[in-house]
């Protein structure tokens, strides 16, 4: 089980406070009227799903009920940090 | 290839067993060959198998970083069903339950096929109504299927918590009595050997470190051994499938998660059926060596680590203490995780990728054990006729372009 840091309540939580929210820097498209096919399904389901440092999204939900990310290595499960979504590391 | 058999058995008792050929040789690598298949599990050496069998191709070779039968074809819990809510995934899937009937015969080689009926439990008014509709469809689809009240439950699986007062009263269940378990390493040995007794080349501890692309062609593997070009490259990696995309310089709709699983020590016979609860995650069945066999969930977050996290096992063993109370002094022996490519509609991906002569067959998430001989099928046809077999036609990368996904998470045996 990870403990995460939250980045807002400033202290490591349990796993079971959280919920995964995926990949983190997916922008969503700035005109989606004019977006075709393959680049709307590249935004909504394509990932780069890497074995390593990977930079996803995660919801202290049974907590502040706030989204922020994270730098987490996929195999050793380590987080490498923590930051507020508005914040650029 | 020296067959198995009751006289072969005698012959070699004679000898005190210290003749047997081994079941396929380690051959080195050639250079170049027609098809090079990554990822020696099931559904790379069942692929390279009907290669052989069925169009004649050979010039083939599977690769494979470990061990046959040292993945996830080896470690998993070995249910094999059919009984899926869409047409096109229960077409796949009944096609896959048709070849298991047959494939001892088939290979030559006991995977020990054992059709002891599958249970999906409901303890809902909801879950029960899930349930009409999966074995309607599945009726219609020519699959097998019944709709069980609780006394009948109780009756085929005497020690299972069945009263009302139960924490999760067991309201009903759909039986697939043609569903079951097999021998899972079995299985991978049976067509190793199959497909080597073909000419495939089987190529262990040999990880595939780089896929060689130029002008958007796909143009062989790089590996410890050397490079081996091929024709086709046909990747059949599982949780690792986004790896070898990423070598290529593609991305695939998958994210690869652990899922764990749990054997207990053995027991006596006790269950003769497979149990699988979607709405308390739970599924477990006893293996013929007397251990049970139970499966967690995935973990909810990307992962390589073959490991999972203690509260997802935690979950699952609270479900089973739950519905069989004479289980809760059992021990458990081992637990692994191992990692599945899970996709967003929970159906695979059968096809071409964006790079010429670059194939996938992933996708197949905590789900493909029961798929292994269909899929391979499938895929053998798919990469030797250029097109897609009919069965596998829905299946292909396009469908996220499209939009025309199959879901597949409600008919899940379980949630994941």
């Amino acid at each position: 089980m990870l403990q995460i840091h939250c980045p807002y309540c400033q202290e490591p939580r349990s796993e079971e406070e959280f919920s995964y929210a995926g990949e983190a820097n997916i922008r969503r498209p700035e005109n989606p009227a004019a977006l075709g096919d393959e680049a709307w399904a590249d935004y909504l389901h394509f990932r780069s799903n890497p074995r390593g440092p990977h930079q996803e999204m995660w919801f202290h939900a049974a907590g502040c009920r706030r989204y922020f990310n994270a730098e987490r290595d996929t195999v050793s499960y380590e987080i490498l940090k923590v930051w507020p979504l508005a914040k650029v590391p | 290839m020296q067959r198995y058999s009751l006289f072969s058995l005698v012959k070699h008792a004679l000898s005190h067993h210290e003749r047997w050929a081994p079941a396929w040789p380690e051959p080195e690598p050639k250079s170049a060959y027609d098809i090079v298949i990554v990822g020696g599990g099931g559904h790379g050496l069942a692929t390279a198998y009907y290669l052989a069998k069925v169009h004649g191709i050979t010039d083939v070779a599977v690769v494979e970083k470990g061990w046959i039968g040292g993945g996830n074809t080896g470690r998993n819990t070995t249910i094999v069903r059919s009984n899926y809510l869409r047409d096109e995934a229960a077409r796949l899937y009944e096609f896959a339950l048709k070849l298991w009937e047959n494939l001892s015969r088939e290979l030559n080689f006991n995977v020990m096929f054992s059709p002891r009926g599958v249970l999906n439990l409901g303890h809902t008014l909801q879950d029960m109504r899930d349930i009409e509709r999966r074995v309607n469809a599945n009726r219609l689809n020519g699959i097998d299927g019944e709709v069980l009240n609780t006394a009948q439950v109780q009756q085929k699986v005497p020690l299972m918590n069945c009263s009302p007062s139960a924490r999760y009263p067991v309201l009903g269940a759909s039986w697939q009595p043609r569903g079951g378990v097999a021998r899972h390493d079995a299985v991978a040995w049976g067509y190793a050997r199959g497909a080597a007794a073909l000419g495939v080349d089987i190529l262990q501890h040999t990880p595939v470190t780089d896929i060689r692309v130029r002008n958007n062609v796909a143009e062989g593997v790089e590996t410890p051994r050397g490079f081996i070009r091929a024709r086709k490259v046909a990747c059949v990696a599982a949780g690792h499938s986004g790896v070898l995309a990423a070598m290529a310089g593609v991305r695939l709709p998958i994210e690869s998660r652990p899922l764990q699983a749990l054997v207990s020590e053995p027991l006596k016979p006790c269950l003769d059926t497979v149990v699988m609860s979607n709405a308390v995650h739970c599924y477990v069945s006893q293996a013929d060596k007397g251990d049970l066999v139970i499966g967690a969930g995935t973990d909810g977050w990307n992962g390589y680590g073959q490991r999972g996290a203690f509260h997802v096992v935690e979950h699952a063993l609270q479900a089973v203490c739950e519905l069989f109370p004479a289980f809760r002094g059992v021990r458990m022996n081992r637990q692994w995780g191992g990692i599945v490519d899970i996709c967003p509609d929970a159906c695979p991906i059968i096809g071409k990728a964006a790079v010429e002569g670059l194939h996938f067959n992933c996708g197949w998430g905590t789900g493909g054990f029961k798929a292994t001989p269909g899929s391979g099928y499938v895929f053998a046809d798919t990469l030797a006729n250029e097109r897609p077999h009919p069965l596998a036609a829905p299946f292909g990368m396009e469908r996220f372009h499209t939009g025309a996904l199959i879901d597949e998470h409600g008919a899940a045996g379980v949630a994941h």
